[in-house]
């Protein structure tokens, strides 16, 4: 049985149909019966959550007026601060640190907004990771076959969300790290533009690059978390001095009058043959005839792996240094090769950024969005090290990134939609559009939700809970 | 001189200059990713950009 969205939640809080402490109460119970198998919390609040959602029940009985998402659970990738934890980042080392002393900018806009924090996420360590898995507290697992990656960096939030856990969570992306594991678990993910959300009280991986933003199971749900989340920060210097532009007024107006065109090239090579299945099918639910080229992806690709691993091998230098031993393998070595890459290649990678913002500037003069794979393949094993990608068997977790690095490299804001084939996993299409222009990617994702084809189905473990 | 042995000549010299303890088991890893991730630095390095390219960093006092 599918579970109440957040909207649903919200309206049946919102006129006393179940308060807010009844709802907190079942999330947690769930939690509890369904987490153990899906590895997706590393910290459940309880106490907190249930003293906000008392909050919540008593500003209803005097008659206040209760925000958007009032009783609406919700959850954080373990990078993102939460008062009195310490912000982990999936490392072991960060879990020594002292505790957060206040909750990062994103928490406290959406209590703002009513919802209720109910924990911390599992995630790759320092969010150098497409898989999920973790060294040190086990990989968050799929939640349409246990057996398989959620994907990651936010593997935790994927598999909360996907599973069931709560119908809000949120989680960085700086390469794919939203819309992997939106892909692989059957879920909505929204990568708001580069500067659009604070990452105030957040650990960084790659500044440059990182971006937050929040996954759902309905356009609606992501596109009310997200309005919540809008505004400037001062805490963060690269959140833009912005209004907030709310999505949701648009959201019902269709792809009407929308110039939507496929990314070809690049973005279909390699691809497996269920990534171009539901690209196509999407296309054609959207009319996208056109297809475009993105020039010289496979450059802005290359530009975003030099940046990443050298910046990251930057913000770890030191830990490489003192403590090796007690970083997950997987992720030290390739930050060890990271800090030996050529400088001259970092800043080549910088400018070719702008060369690249200014050629998708001038496509986006001729369309409004452009679709893509997410993922070039539904989720992979858990403990897979190789796949085969452009017919060659490559790394797998360098590699996944493959469709969603180039867009990322350039700020540009994706939702992730779902689609299901008749049998066999779910996986993602991204839908890209102009920067700051949002609405534009969400409003494209709810006529296709209107439509029937995305859509995220409960898994298997909700039904037989 | 063979690929894997100059990747090994830049690890042995870089890691020791940044002050990094690499153990002998961790090479191959370290070898492979420094292998994929220079050959995207030859990709970008590749990319034709005018000496007046500005990176997208751009400082404001």
């Amino acid at each position: 049985m599918s579970r109440p969205g957040a909207a649903a939640l919200a309206a049946e809080v919102a006129r006393g149909a179940q308060s807010a402490v009844a709802v907190i109460e079942a999330t947690l119970a769930r939690i509890e019966r369904l987490d153990p198998k899906l590895c997706a919390f590393t910290d459940v609040t309880a106490e907190r959550a249930r003293a906000q959602a008392a909050l919540v029940d008593a500003a209803r009985a005097r008659g206040q007026a209760l925000g958007p998402l009032a009783g609406v659970p919700f959850a954080v990738k373990n990078l993102i601060d939460v008062a009195g934890l310490p912000t982990r980042a999936g490392s072991r080392i960060n879990r020594d640190h002292p505790p957060a002393t206040a909750d990062a900018t994103l928490v406290r806009r959406l209590e703002s907004a009513g919802a209720i924090l109910v924990g911390a996420l599992n995630m790759g360590e320092y969010a150098y990771d497409f898989t999920g898995e973790n060294a040190h507290d086990g990989a968050s697992r799929n939640p349409h076959d246990l057996a398989r990656m959620s994907g990651g960096s936010s593997g935790g939030s994927g598999a909360a969300v996907g599973g069931g856990l709560v119908p809000l969570a949120l989680g960085s992306d700086t390469n794919g790290s939203i819309r992997v594991p939106a892909s692989f678990c059957g879920i909505f993910g929204l990568k708001p533009t580069y500067g659009r959300l604070s990452r105030a009280g957040s650990f960084p991986f790659v500044s440059s690059l990182d971006h937050l933003g929040p996954f759902a199971r309905s356009v609606r749900d992501l596109a009310l978390a997200y309005d919540a989340m809008q505004g400037p920060d001062p805490a963060d210097p690269v959140c833009v001095d912005r209004a907030p532009d709310p999505a949701i007024p648009a959201l019902e107006q269709g792809e009407a009058g929308l110039r939507v065109a496929v990314a070809g090239g690049y973005f279909q090579e390699g691809a497996a043959p269920e990534a171009l299945d539901a690209l196509h099918r999407v296309a054609a639910a959207l009319q996208a005839t056109r297809t475009v080229t993105l020039p010289d992806a496979a450059s802005a690709r290359a530009a975003a792996y030099v940046i990443t691993t050298t910046e990251g091998a930057a913000l770890h230098l030191e830990r490489l240094r003192k403590r090796p031993q007690d970083f997950d393998p997987d992720v030290r070595d390739r930050l060890i090769a990271g800090a030996l890459v050529p400088a001259v290649a970092v800043t080549q990678a910088q400018k070719f950024r702008r060369w690249f913002r200014a050629a998708l500037r001038g496509l986006f003069q001729e369309v409004d969005a452009i679709l893509a794979p997410a993922t070039p393949c539904t989720a992979p094993l858990i403990g897979q090290k190789t796949f085969v990608l452009n017919g060659q068997e490559q790394p797998l977790r360098p590699n996944i990134g493959v469709y969603t690095q180039p867009i990322s490299f350039i700020g540009l804001p994706v939702v992730t939609v779902p689609v299901f084939p008749a049998t066999g996993l779910p996986i993602g299409v991204q839908i890209i559009a102009p920067a700051w222009r949002e609405d534009i990617a969400l409003r494209l994702a709810h006529a296709l939700e209107q439509q029937g084809v995305v859509q995220a189905r409960p898994s298997p473990l909700e039904e037989l809970a | 001189m063979t690929d894997d042995e100059r990747l090994d000549h830049l690890i042995a010299a870089g890691t020791e200059t940044l002050g990094l303890h690499v153990q002998p088991e961790w090479l191959p890893a370290i070898r492979l990713h420094l292998g994929i991730s220079l050959r995207h630095a030859a990709t970008v390095l590749g990319a034709p950009l005018p000496d007046e390219a500005d990176p997208a960093p751009v400082f404001v006092a």
